[in-house]
């Protein structure tokens, strides 16, 4: 098997606060190839974005990876200090976050937002940083990119923004790409506009891309792969079309079904019953069951996640069977 | 732009004319100057000559009258004392002041940005307690006795610095600058810091408080997730986006600097406006004191307006007169 772009193997991160301890990613392990899409999905909470900035090491206090190991491209980047990461960062994994207005900084030029990326990790002449920044907002879209160079982010619409982030996060053609949830700010058009665009930018230069979202209907149609996320656990993994029409998880099919369906005009959402669960004190045994219809005594020690199709984990003591997914 | 500039010109002229009402009311409220410039035993002829020589006898409106067209001509009368324009008596003092206060706003800058950036970054260390402290120190103890100290320790008790005076002065375009000989230099120092303690201090809480508040924004954590440096994400990320208040309260306190040196002035025999004012109100020296207040509300007003300019250069998303887009 080839060495993937991205491996995450028990990562455990920890935030130490007065009340307890939250294990807000708690053995968190998948695997990306190169040019993949993996969608990380879960509810606000799951842990999902606190695991994209656990792969760069930018966890801010009082949250601390304690475990775990992350490699990219074969070599280990975890435990490493902040010198040796920060040549990782924005060299071999980028990351987009998830509103473009706060992100790109007020009372910097684009020009020196990006140029700085690219001089942060090799040495180059400003000219011809420049030219590769010019061409990396063209890739993206931008119209007139000699002209948004020079302008202020307060210049710029809020599509316009996050074109310029996902165009300095390809700057240095990365390995890997974590987006943490960029588009969820964003109009619907202009949130499809951008995502055909990265997908079609992964493709073509063999990036691996990690795409957080708490949104079924982008991951549907942008992921190869989809993990699941549940109180800081992944609960279930597979292809996506697998996972979205053939849920094992109970908390899967809860998410699905509360995502409105073109069409099922009329039908009744089902929300999922209850609330994502306090991480603090969080005991042993499976997180969802106090929300899960099929919960039973054997769910109160932690399952395992198994393969119960090809390609297709899930982390549940009673999985849905392909006959309870048709109600 | 154009209309920002002949606006806050407007507001600027009405602010002077008010002001000159408020002054001249003021200084006409205070005391009688024959009283004191005239030699008690004068005969009430003499006392009368010169009451009607300085105008004195003439109503309240038709004297503040009389100085409006004079002060528009460039005239603010001249000192019952020196028997000079007092508009050249101050601006004879002027250079003192401003030397001072310029070297006190940099030694503000110098010493506070540093230190409230240090704080900032490392909160919780020991540094940073004892900046802070050190910080609640310069607020709170009087600028006076501070002074006095000063003097007390670098002066009286270790002779390492003179305790008043300009020291030797270098004439540049006719104007004699204290800072460019070593002996100026040692004038200086102690009433520069003395001046600048209270500046320091505000800015190291302004660094210190905007740096931790930078530090949380999501433009920070991004730089670093770019691979940036600490060097360059706290130097140029961070710093850039704290100066914009440091130049806001800076420049409004220049002002406030100016009038602070009356009392720094005092203290150290610095010759400059602040020590002139002093002496002329203490002989009710009118014209001096009304021409030294007209002045420094004029100033007030074009510091405000250099302020708002400068702002918009630090501060792209200020565009003075410009629509937003």
């Amino acid at each position: 098997m080839s060495i993937p772009a991205l491996e995450v193997d028990d990562l455990q991160t920890h935030f130490l606060t007065r009340a307890g301890v939250a294990k807000a990613v708690n053995g968190v392990s998948f695997r990306v190839e190169r040019g993949e899409i993996l969608g990380l999905v879960g509810e606000s909470g799951s842990g999902k974005t606190v695991t994209g900035f656990s792969i760069l090491g930018l966890v801010d206090p009082p949250g601390q990876v304690v475990g775990g190991t992350v490699r990219v491209g074969g070599d280990v980047v975890s435990g490493l200090d902040d010198r040796a990461m920060a040549r990782i960062r924005g060299k071999r994994v980028s990351m987009i976050f998830q509103d473009p207005m706060m992100t790109l900084n007020p009372v910097l030029r684009i020009d020196t937002q990006m140029i700085e990326t690219i001089r942060a990790h090799e040495t180059i002449s400003v000219t011809a940083a420049r030219a590769r920044a010019r061409e990396a907002l063209a890739l993206v879209g931008i119209a007139a990119p000699d002209e948004r160079l020079l302008a202020y982010p307060h210049q710029l619409s809020g599509g316009m923004r996050q074109r310029v982030a996902i165009a300095t996060a390809m700057l240095n053609r990365p390995e890997v790409i974590i987006a943490d949830e960029p588009t969820t700010a964003l109009d619907v058009t202009i949130q499809a506009q951008i995502l055909y665009e990265v997908q079609e930018l992964c493709r073509r230069f063999g990036t691996a891309l990690v795409w957080i979202t708490h949104d079924l209907s982008v991951v549907a149609s942008l992921a190869d792969r989809i993990a699941v996320m549940y109180a800081g656990r992944i609960v279930e993994e597979g292809p996506v079309d697998d996972v979205l029409d053939r849920p094992l998880h109970p908390y899967t099919r809860g998410l699905i079904d509360s995502v409105p369906q073109p069409g099922l005009r009329g039908g009744r959402l089902v929300p999922i019953p209850g609330m994502a669960p306090a991480l603090v004190g969080l005991g042993e045994g499976c997180a969802f069951r106090a929300r899960c219809a099929r919960a039973s005594m054997a769910c109160a020690s932690q399952p395992a996640l198994r393969e119960l199709r090809p390609g297709q984990r899930a982390r549940c003591v009673h999985p849905l069977t392909v006959g309870s997914h048709a109600a | 732009m154009t209309l920002f500039l002949l606006r806050r010109l407007l507001q600027g002229a009405i602010v002077v004319v008010v002001m000159s009402l408020v002054v001249f009311i003021g200084v006409y409220a205070i005391g009688n100057p024959v009283d004191i410039l005239i030699n008690p035993d004068a005969t009430p002829e003499i006392k009368q000559q010169a009451i009607e020589r300085l105008g004195l006898d003439r109503p309240f409106l038709e004297q503040y009258g009389t100085f409006v067209v004079r002060a528009l001509q460039g005239d603010l009368g001249r000192s019952f004392i020196y028997d000079e324009p007092a508009l050249k008596l101050i601006l004879q003092a002027m250079p003192a002041t401003l030397e001072l206060a310029i070297a006190s706003m940099v030694l503000a800058l110098v010493f506070g940005i540093p230190l409230g950036m240090a704080a900032g970054y490392w909160p919780d260390s020991w540094g940073a307690n004892v900046i802070m402290t050190g910080s609640i120190l310069g607020f709170s103890l009087p600028t006076f006795w501070v002074g006095l100290m000063l003097i007390v320790l670098f002066s009286v008790e270790l002779g390492w610095l003179p305790s008043g005076g300009r020291g030797e002065t270098v004439v540049v375009f006719g104007v004699p600058l204290s800072f460019l000989t070593w002996n100026g230099l040692t004038h200086l120092f102690l009433p520069a810091l003395n001046l600048a303690l209270f500046k320091i201090s505000l800015v190291i809480r302004l660094t210190r408080a905007g740096m931790r508040e930078t530090l949380q924004q999501d433009y920070i954590k991004y730089a670093r997730s770019k691979g940036l440096s600490r060097h360059r994400v706290v130097f140029v990320h961070a710093f850039r986006n704290i100066l914009i208040p440091i130049v806001t309260v800076l420049g409004l306190e220049i002002g406030s600097v100016i009038a602070f040196a009356v009392v720094t002035e005092t203290v150290f025999s610095w010759p400059g406006m602040g020590k002139l004012i002093i002496d002329s109100i203490n002989v009710l020296d009118r014209p001096v004191v009304v021409a030294y207040l007209m002045l420094t509300v004029v100033m007030f007003v074009v510091i405000n307006l250099l302020v708002d300019l400068t702002y918009s250069l630090v501060d792209p998303r200020v565009r003075l007169g410009g629509r937003p887009r």
